[in-house]
């Protein structure tokens, strides 16, 4: 592992930054969005919008697993922690997710359920052999990315005999929030999309291909490193200036355009469609979350634990939504920095640092500052 | 107030701890803006009262104390004493293990307040079940690491809780240290125009505990910088370089500790990031789980702060001893915005460095 360097080389930023400059059109708008909060991190992280051309406008995407789980999810998380006996394991930025009655799977750790923290699902598999009495619930989240890891540590489980071991399954799908976005009553206006990184490692490019040929839209599938994203917007403005709309792989170092087939046929076979999901912001989609297909029910945490999801409406002044939808920015929210914090999130968006208003608050309030002086 | 541009960003807003409903959560904990405000709500409202005028804003690690002459015959500096628990898990890491960072750990509080260690008491919390060997091992390596650092281990306790109740191993140290006269170090006295200077890569010891905890294997292996620092701010205070403020960036990393000294002094920084020495193992590692070594903790690694007219000599003193050779002058303080770090990025863009959120977390997706 010697590779980050030369994908963090300023030089080569500076003669992308310039190769931009040169070839946008000074009279038009190029608005990209990127889907990822990994890429919207990396933009931040790195400082990378400061060098993209003002005429360039990027637009923040829903692809943060955090961010995209509804409140109602996370209820029904803490709602099955706090049964006795249960160990409910989780990804650590989950904990701190905003649920309703102002609690929070952190606190209701702190009132008494056993919340932990893990990170891996094989920590998960490995907490339910350490305790055979208790039934351990591993709660699963994520896109196509984390789903084969699931998918093993259950099939794991079952070659095991393990009988405490069961999933709350929350994996969704990422072309289906790509639909969703463009399908909105009242869509953004868009010119171009940065497709996934590790999603595409899994699914490869193909899926992309629809939104090339049907929507018209320009896709270059871009890795997470500042120069990566660099390059694909580079990409984008090309094929806008050449008026054309195809999937291109700026990350062909990790994706190809069938993907990874052997991840494929394995969430195929652990995992059935749901025929609706909620997602934070994008409210309900059809065929757009995975749930244990019927040969795994017997470990579905749903159905162990006889749970059901309510749909809870978000803080009435929170903007997450429409921020998720690509209509606001983290500044528009009234919220933003005064009453939700990264220390003390009142939306998901602000929990992972992946999230937007949490890339934005960590690292971009200093604009406000330029902007007033 | 006037040289400090009015700021619009929306100042670090912190919501009160809720006294009468909140509970403890592992924030608390995590050295980021929320232990941060526990120390400030809850303790030191309680025990300023013990020691009025003793309690001061530095949020330095160790304490002055009024002058007396430890040794009948001494000059009589200053005596500074630092108090630090430590919860490691796991016990046994590359690079160190919970006894020689109990060690190093309060021996570092006590240099960075430019004192010279002497004594060091000890409390173990032990849980049962406890393997004695790993118990041997451990107190082994402690009186290892204070020979090396030339610290006197006098006073112990020791306790044992029922199985579930720890992990494992807990060690509270304390130590009492003498100051050189006339100096006077604290995280108030960074001044807009000082130099911040670092004494070698960050993010070492955060990495390698994570990557023990997580399994993960590197092509080389990530060891932490566990070390104590008392002979480096010695060297360095040999200089006679107008020296103000030392830190050691623990947890929450370097990222966090310039923020601490930011605030506490009300000033501004400006670092440039490709003046931060990583790793390569360690940026490769990082990248790899989503982190950021400027949040990931280090053990042996120092902050100064200084006159800008010092920085040069001060680098060349560091660069002289083992555990600075790889120091550099990584930025400088700026009148304003009070309480803000900002960072030109390798790429040229601006950024801001704010405090440690949570707990450092690799990514999900
Ligand atoms: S600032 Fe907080 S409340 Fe507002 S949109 Fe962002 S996450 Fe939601």
């Amino acid at each position: 592992m010697k590779y980050v360097s030369e994908f963090r080389d300023p030089q080569l930023a500076q003669q992308l930054a310039q190769a931009m400059a040169n070839e946008v059109h000074p009279d038009r708008l190029y608005r990209f969005m990127e889907f990822c909060g990994g890429h919207t991190h990396a933009l931040a992280r790195y400082g990378v919008l400061d060098l993209l051309p003002s005429q360039v406008q990027m637009i923040h995407g829903p692809g943060c697993p955090v961010c995209v789980l509804p409140i109602g999810r996370i209820d029904m998380a803490i709602e099955v922690a706090r049964r006795p006996g249960v160990i409910l394991a989780s990804y650590g930025d989950t904990l701190r997710i905003p649920a309703s009655k102002g609690l929070s799977l952190m606190g209701a750790r702190a009132q008494g359920a056993d919340v932990r923290v893990v990170y891996s699902v094989d920590d998960a598999l490995q907490l339910a052999r350490t305790w055979p009495d208790r039934e351990v619930v591993f709660l699963a989240i994520g896109f196509e990315t984390t789903t084969p890891p699931t998918a093993v540590a259950i099939q794991t489980a079952r070659r095991e005999g393990l009988r405490n071991f069961s999933v709350l399954c929350n994996h969704v799908l990422t072309p289906a929030a790509m639909h969703a976005i463009l399908d909105q009553p009242e869509p953004v206006a868009l010119d171009g999309l940065v497709g996934p990184a590790h999603v595409s490692t899994i699914i490869g490019s193909r899926p992309y291909e629809v939104f090339a040929s049907d929507y018209h839209l320009p896709v270059v599938i871009a890795g997470f490193e500042p120069l990566d994203v660099m390059q694909a917007v580079l990409m984008l403005i090309r094929q806008v200036n050449e008026g054309r709309a195809e999937v291109e792989n700026e990350f062909t170092r990790a994706v190809n355009r069938e993907g990874n087939a052997r991840a494929i046929a394995l969430t195929d076979e652990v995992f059935a469609l749901r025929d609706q999901f909620e997602w934070r912001g994008l409210g309900s989609m059809p065929h757009s979350a995975l749930r244990l297909g019927d040969r795994y029910a017997d470990m579905d945490a749903e159905l162990r634990f006889a749970l059901s999801t309510r749909v809870v409406p978000d803080h009435p002044r929170c903007e997450c939504g429409p921020i998720l939808r690509g209509h606001k920015r983290p500044q528009d929210c009234v919220l933003f920095g005064t009453i939700c914090t990264p220390d003390q999130p009142t939306g998901a968006c602000m929990v992972s640092s992946e999230g937007a208003c949490a890339a934005h608050y960590r690292y971009g309030r200093h604009q406000a500052d330029e902007v007033a002086a | 107030m006037s040289d400090i541009p009015s700021t619009a960003a929306k100042p670090a807003y912190v919501r009160p701890l809720d006294l009468k409903h909140g509970r403890i959560d592992l924030t608390h904990g995590a050295g980021g803006r929320a232990s941060h405000q526990l120390i400030e709500t809850v303790f030191r409202p309680a025990f300023a009262q013990t020691w009025p005028g003793g309690w001061q804003d530095g949020g330095d690690d160790g304490a002055l104390l009024p002058d007396m002459p430890l040794t009948p015959g001494t000059a009589g500096g200053k005596l500074v004493m630092a108090t630090d628990a430590h919860v490691v898990s796991p016990l046994f890491f590359p690079g160190g293990d919970i006894g020689s960072l109990a060690v190093h750990g309060t021996v570092n509080d006590l240099a960075m307040m430019g004192a010279r260690p002497l004594y060091l008491s000890v409390s173990f919390i032990l849980e049962e079940g406890l393997p004695l060997s790993e118990l041997q091992r451990v107190v082994q390596s402690m009186a290892r690491a204070a020979r090396e650092a030339e610290v006197a281990i006098v006073a112990g306790d020791t306790k044992v809780v029922e199985r579930g109740k720890a992990d494992g191993l807990y060690i509270s140290t304390t130590g009492l240290g003498q100051c050189r006269p006339g100096v006077q170090l604290s995280g108030r006295l960074a001044q807009a125009g000082d130099a911040v200077l670092l004494s070698g890569t960050v993010g070492d010891h955060g990495v390698a505990i994570l990557s023990q905890r997580e399994g993960l294997r590197f092509d080389a292996p990530i060891a932490s910088d566990c070390a104590a620092l008392h002979g480096l701010v010695a060297h360095m205070l040999d200089t006679g370089a107008a020296l103000r403020v030392l830190r050691d960036p623990t947890r929450g990393g370097l990222a966090t500790t310039l923020n601490e000294i930011a605030v506490a002094s009300g000033v501004g920084m400006q670092l440039d990031e490709s003046a931060i020495a990583v790793n390569p193992t360690v940026a490769a590692a990082c990248e790899f789980m989503g982190l950021d070594p400027l949040y990931m903790a280090n053990e042996g690694k120092l902050i100064a702060i200084c006159a800008a007219s010092d920085a040069e000599r001060l680098l060349n003193a560091m660069r002289a001893h083992p555990l600075g050779r790889q120091a550099c002058h990584i930025g400088h303080v700026t009148a304003g915005p009070a309480g803000q770090v900002r960072m030109r990025t390798t790429f040229g863009g601006q950024r801001m460095l704010d405090w440690l959120m949570g707990e450092p977390l690799p990514r999900i997706c």
